[in-house]
């Protein structure tokens, strides 16, 4: 499994076409106390850069983007019940989706661990 | 652009951890590590520490202050106690509000407190009255919570005596300073004008209670919400009347009745007829914040307002909002839709505050 990441602060634990997706501690953070997580449904079809969901903190609303196109498969419905938990624990059991990725060599296009660490620096 | 101000305390606010932003042309502490909801928490349960040195602070001096402060705003000031403090607004000719304020009668002279934004227009407009208008280079910080008489008075043991809406000078750690008891976050608490040279040691001092934290305009936000008052520029600006806005409390009876003030024949025409809109609380039926300028519509889709300012509210445990809505839909209980994001989400009209004022009268 590789983790990839967005410009758009999102993370991706890819497996062959599936994957993880979530937001990252980075961003996590950035936004502050997350009050309210809205999130597509599993069979949902989305594609690059389309509004995936929104994460509201104390401060204000944001946009979660597709980092490609894709399927979800499954939403983590734990988050909208407890939103702030994304901010416990962003990149572990706060993860948004599971998804069935459309095109796998659009994740050439996304960071990988250095190159990120590079971006938020 | 010009490099935003930074007040007496903006070194404090680094060394404390404090994110940094530009507000009105001040670099000002949105929050600390505490976070928005903590500190909001914090001045709720105990006591928080604002540094609110980007407000205008000035002194009128001269003849007839009070007969004068009354040409530009509807407020009585003419019996106004000495050392006591009151809201007020200045009107424009149509009845809109220019700024809201503080005014308090200090014997000698009045002292005012108008909102950052606002500072060169409320002083030139002033200007405009035949007083000598002083700006004061000084800091001014509130203390506000349910702690915030045991903080102040530890070092200031008048500040007990003080109150709501009081005002008085007072020695703090060989210091001259203004205390008043009033604020913006709906809880009991004071403001208190510091000279800019003892203003980080004061605070220093001030911190070492252990019920005070620092607070930073994000806590302020939200205290200020649920505590239903309004925010100017959001929920009162040049367009909304004070009858629209629900401040008919802080124009009082010999006021209303006789006028003499701008923006007289509508301000007194809505007073008789009822305003076509009304300033009320919204409160969202889910989790999804309705922020300033979501539209509120009635069961039937048609657009009957829109939210001027929103948020979460830390206290309340959900979603609050404020927002002007059409008269015959503004009754405590009215169900009606938010347009979020193109989907209508259900909402309640109620009476404000969301959290009871804690004042002590």
């Amino acid at each position: 499994m590789t983790t990839y990441y967005s410009e758009e602060h999102e993370w991706l634990e890819v497996d062959g076409d599936t994957a993880t997706l979530g937001i990252t501690k980075h961003a996590a953070e950035a936004l502050g106390e997350i009050v309210f997580v809205e999130l597509k449904e599993a069979g949902d079809t989305f594609d690059k850069d389309d509004e995936i969901g929104v994460v509201e903190s104390v401060k204000a609303a944001s946009e979660l983007y597709a980092p490609l196109a894709g399927e979800v498969t499954e939403a983590n419905s734990t988050l909208e019940d407890n939103p702030g938990s994304v901010n416990e624990d962003p990149e572990g059991n706060a993860w948004f989706y599971k998804i069935k990725i459309a095109d796998v060599s659009e994740l050439e296009s996304l960071m990988d661990d250095a190159a990120y660490k590079a971006f938020i620096a | 652009m010009t490099e935003p101000q930074k007040t007496p305390l903006y070194d404090l606010h680094v060394e404390l951890g404090g994110k940094m932003v530009d507000f009105a042309g001040w670099m000002m502490p949105v929050n600390y590590a505490l976070g928005v909801a903590g500190e909001h928490k914090q001045c709720r349960e105990k006591a928080a520490l604002f540094d609110v040195s980007h407000m205008g602070q000035v002194e009128l001096r001269g003849e007839n202050i009070a007969e004068k402060l009354e040409t530009i705003a509807p407020s009585a000031f003419t019996k106004l106690p000495e050392n006591k403090a009151r809201y007020t607004f200045f009107t424009n000719p149509d009845g809109g509000i220019m700024d809201d304020l503080i005014v308090a009668n200090a014997g000698d002279h009045f002292f005012v407190v108008v909102n950052a934004s606002m500072r060169d227009q409320d002083i030139n407009h002033m200007r405009g009255l035949d007083l000598a208008v002083v700006e004061l280079d000084r800091a001014l910080i509130a203390i506000q919570g349910p702690a915030a008489e045991a903080v102040v008075s530890a070092v200031a043991p008048v500040a007990a005596e003080l109150k709501f809406m009081e005002t008085t000078i007072a020695d703090l750690f060989g210091a001259e300073c203004r205390i008043s008891r009033l604020g913006y976050t709906g809880e009991d608490g004071y403001e208190i004008s510091i000279p800019n040279a003892r203003v980080v040691d004061i605070t220093r001092e001030f911190l070492k209670h252990q019920d005070l934290e620092m607070a930073g305009l994000g806590a302020r936000d939200s205290l200020r919400l649920e505590a239903g008052l309004c925010l100017y520029g959001n929920d009162i600006d040049n367009g909304t009347s004070p009858v629209e806005a629900q401040l008919n409390w802080a124009m009082q009876k010999r006021r209303r009745e006789e006028g003499g003030f701008p923006g007289a024949e509508r301000i007194q025409r809505e007073l008789a007829e009822g305003p076509a809109r009304k300033l009320c609380g919204i409160k969202p039926e889910g989790r999804a914040p309705a922020r300033r300028g979501v539209e509120v519509a009635d069961k039937d889709g048609n657009v009957i307002g829109s939210i001027s300012s929103g948020g979460f509210g830390p206290t309340y445990g959900g979603p609050v909002s404020m927002g002007y809505i059409a008269t015959e839909f503004a009754e405590p209980g009215t169900e009606v839709d938010l347009l979020i994001r193109g989907k209508a989400m259900p909402a309640t009209i109620i009476k404000l505050p969301f959290v009871q004022q804690n004042y002590k009268r």
